[in-house]
């Protein structure tokens, strides 16, 4: 019989030592030995609901493995008839609260409920199938919530809360009737999600899922009077591969032109011409702010999942942020002005799909913003799951084609541009830019190593010339939220703060195969850096047919007509559907009513509107006008920056003080009252 | 004309700044959500959507997780509850006395369902509970407050038409 020593644990009968294992599971994985788990993930806190991971301890029965802490000594099992049993019963009850539509289920190749069920061998289910069908959730353009194939393992919820910092959903009712849901049962399109679909990349079924635009895609393809112009985003080359069996990180651009070539693509561009459009404007933004001191630190607004967060909670710093089109949206503008002119067409025959490794980029593409002339700028956007389906259904062995190049002269980018895929990158691609403009010119861009890495929030102080400029790159929403209460709070300051919502920006995006590990999207990283290092040209402001675009139409970056092109704006926006709590409802039916309400919304209340409606209540009392005026609270007028906001009767006022509702109230009521007022 | 005081007139007022005191008297703790909702719902008589949208904005928690925690607990209800509630227990020692009984009995008395708990005049709603730990008294029943123990169904037909005549009388 063996004997374990300290810092060792007896696992299946040999001695594995502890190392810095802070629980069971990582160990026991770390041992070679793949335990089974929905709800564990190295990213969240432990949770322990699913059951998979148990083991047999001595001395303590049996466990799970993910909430148990390795001591010294411990003989662990993880194979016997009772876990054999209780595993596969799980498994089975798990199946039975599952709607088994597998064939038809987006996520059927990458389910982990299929796989598992595959792996314990589960040839039949002994419970009943739940028999209520609850309906879809399809409120989303970019996301879809089907209830009935939850297993309520809470990776959504927790991921949303801890690495978002957002907690859109959460868990409702209990026993029998537990569901995951948003607030009220109210559809994801309409509450606070922000659309980064991280909630999707963890859920290891198709519950929450990608809604698909292939249709769209196709349709446009099968048109013969239709040209259809593919972008393809930096980091969709180093996460397409892993769809096929490929190993993770490796870049597959080739193929995926060709790919598209063969479905009937007529162009293929690519997204990083767009980025390097993002650098000059950005960066050409950046110089002017710092030089200027003014509405620093600039936030980059590539990432829309950011740009919606700071409309819904941090409209304070809506001026802070890029005014720059991220890069979808900068090409998608620039290609559907330039082509229909180049080509001799007209510009509502040119469809632009683009490939992004990112769900928000679907909610983007439909920002009101975002349409010139009646048209969308981008009229569709699919992730690479999508493009892996479609290369499925076409038939093509995505490995073995032939790798093809991407068309000019927007198929053209920089290594600066192919850096966006990647937390850091945009970072570095405006600072191989600003540092031509602020510093002396440069040869071989430096290498500003520091913004890179996976850590969640990375500082740096970066010398170009006589300037030290302080830089910040964040990824994941509650770091970034935390970044940005000190920055609110003067406890952090910066010049430059990059925000990607998703970890390791669009490498670890949800519009990627779901990367299970940290190590998956770090091999992706890799593959950006690489493929930088690799192009011959790596500053964007080297980019020839770049300089052609300025040249032949917009002037320099920052011109009055790279403005109209290719910059944008962002408002204040609230984060539900109205809801107003009525608060004086006594006024009398036969008078005309003043209707006063009172935004209470988060950044209203912090300018003082729950004091200004007190004093309100209180004054209206005072002066008998209870019957005269109707009172309601209300949440988000979406003019947060310029609260506390009141509406009066229609009329919207902003900055409002006691006296000067009180005055408006007493002129509308004036206006009503006037023959009556002699009667006193 | 008398008296235009917002106040007299209108609960909604009183309410509204009810859970401003509330919020207030709680330090705006999110920790303290259970006892928050408990004193909101105590002054709307359940938890009306918007007013859940409203503490949660100011206690800083999402929404859906005010939702959940409203949804887990029984006593938490989303929907406008009587001016009384009966609460007839259900437990394994109340139901072989014949709870269900009373149950019919109050559900066919006040026009209700087990879909549709409250009476349409607003004036109760029926819930059925599992065990108030009152076993030996079995069936028992909790009528506004009021614990009932050993409970036939004459007796509780005579306290809820008592209820509505002293209701009536109020009312006139």
């Amino acid at each position: 019989m063996m004997k374990p020593t300290d810092g060792t644990i007896v696992l299946d009968g040999r001695m594995v030592p502890i190392g810095d294992h802070v629980n069971l599971l990582d160990l026991i994985r770390a041992g070679g030995i793949d335990l089974p788990t929905f709800c564990y993930h190295s990213d969240l806190s432990v949770y322990g609901a699913c059951r998979l991971c148990i083991v047999e301890v001595e001395g303590r029965g049996i466990v799970t493995s993910c909430t148990t802490r390795p001591e010294p000594g411990m003989v662990v099992s993880t194979r016997s008839a009772r876990l054999r049993d209780i595993r596969k019963l799980t498994a089975e009850l798990l199946l039975a609260n599952h709607d088994m539509s597998c064939p038809t289920c987006t996520r059927a190749g990458s389910c982990q409920l299929r796989r598992l069920a595959e792996r314990l061998g589960i040839d039949r289910i002994r419970f009943r199938q739940r028999q209520e069908r609850l309906p879809l959730d399809q409120s989303s353009i970019s996301l879809i919530r089907d209830p009935n194939k939850c297993v309520l393992c809470g990776d959504c919820v927790r991921i949303c809360r801890e690495v978002q910092g957002i907690g859109v959903l959460d868990f409702a009712n209990r026993g029998s009737k537990v569901q995951v849901t948003p607030a009220f049962g109210q559809g994801l399109g309409e509450v606070e999600c922000v659309h980064c679909g991280q909630c999707a990349s963890v859920c290891p079924t198709g519950a929450l899922a990608v809604r698909s635009q292939v249709n769209e895609v196709w349709a446009a393809i099968h048109d013969p009077e239709r040209i259809v112009v593919a972008q393809v985003a930096p980091a969709v080359r180093v996460g397409v591969g892993e769809a096929f069996g490929l190993p993770p990180g490796e870049s597959h651009i080739g193929q995926t032109v060709a790919a598209l070539r063969a479905m009937g693509f007529d162009r293929v561009y690519d997204t990083g011409f767009g980025a390097d459009l993002t650098v000059l404007e950005e960066g050409t933004e950046f110089v002017r702010r710092y030089r200027a001191r003014k509405d620093l630190p600039l936030f980059t607004s590539c990432c829309p999942a950011w740009v919606k967060l700071v409309e819904q909670w941090y409209p304070q710093l809506l001026n802070n942020l890029s005014t720059c089109r991220s890069p979808q949206q900068a090409l998608g503008r620039l290609i559907k002005r330039e082509l229909p002119r180049e080509m001799g067409v007209a510009p509502e025959k040119i469809f632009m799909v683009s490939i992004m490794p990112c769900t928000a980029k679907k909610f983007e593409a439909r920002r009101s913003e975002m349409v010139t002339d009646g048209r969308p700028d981008v009229d569709a956007v699919i992730t690479v799951p999508e493009l892996v389906q479609m290369i499925a259904e076409s038939g093509l062995d995505f490995a073995g084609l032939e790798p093809d190049r991407m068309d000019l002269p927007y198929g053209f980018k920089t290594g600066a541009g192919v850096l966006f895929g990647t937390t850091g990158g945009v970072t570095e691609a405006v600072l191989r830019y600003a540092a031509e403009v602020m510093a002396k010119p440069l040869g071989r861009p430096p290498a500003f190593h520091k913004v890179r890495g996976m850590e969640r929030l990375r500082e740096a102080e970066v010398e170009l010339g006589d300037d030290k400029l302080r830089l910040a790159v964040v990824h994941g929403l509650a770091a970034a939220q935390q970044l940005v209460e000190d920055v609110l709070a003067g406890k952090r300051e910066y010049d430059l703060v990059e925000v990607m919502a998703c970890p390791g920006g669009c490498v670890g995006g949800a519009g990627q195969p779901p990367a299970r590990t940290p190590s998956v999207r770090e091999a992706r990283q890799a593959s950006i850096y690489q493929t930088d290092t690799m192009l011959q040209m790596r500053n964007s402001q080297d980019n020839p047919y770049l300089q052609r675009v300025y040249a032949d139409t917009l002037g320099e970056p920052g011109s009055p007509a790279a403005h109209e092109l290719l910059h944008t704006h962002y408002h204040p926006r609230r984060r539900t559907g109205a809801v107003e709590v009525e608060i004086s409802g006594g006024a009398d039916p036969s008078h005309r009513v003043v209707r006063v309400e009172v935004c209470v919304g988060t950044n209203c209340h912090l300018r003082g509107s729950h004091d200004l409606l007190h004093r309100l209540i209180d004054h209206v009392n005072e002066r008998g006008w209870g019957h005269l005026v109707d009172i309601t609270a209300t949440f988000c007028n979406e003019v947060c920056e310029r609260g506390p906001a009141v509406r009066i009767d229609d009329e919207l006022h902003e900055k409002c003080t006691l006296e000067m509702v009180l005055d408006r109230v007493e002129g509308a009521i004036g206006a009503e009252e006037a023959p009556v007022a002699t009667s006193r | 004309m008398g008296c235009a005081c917002i106040d007299a007139r209108s609960t909604q007022t009183r309410q509204f700044l009810k859970v401003n005191e509330i919020l207030q008297r709680f330090d705006r703790n999110p920790r303290r959500l259970i006892a928050i909702l408990q004193a909101v719902q105590d002054e709307y008589r359940y938890l009306p959507e918007p007013v859940l949208n409203y503490l949660a904005t100011s206690l800083g928690i999402p929404r859906a997780r005010v939702y959940g925690v409203v949804t887990f607990y029984a006593h938490f209800s989303l929907q406008p509850k009587g001016k009384y509630i009966i609460r007839i227990c259900d437990g394994t020692a109340c139901h072989v006395n014949n709870s269900q009984a009373l149950l019919d009995l109050v559900r066919d008395k006040l026009g209700i369902d087990e879909e549709k708990p409250t009476s349409e005049d607003m004036l109760f709603t029926l819930e059925r509970v599992s065990c108030i730990g009152a076993c030996g008294l079995a069936p028992v029943a909790v009528v506004a407050d009021r614990v009932y123990g050993q409970l036939g169904v004459q007796k509780l037909g005579e306290v809820l038409e008592e209820m509505v005549r002293a209701e009536k009388e109020r009312r006139t």
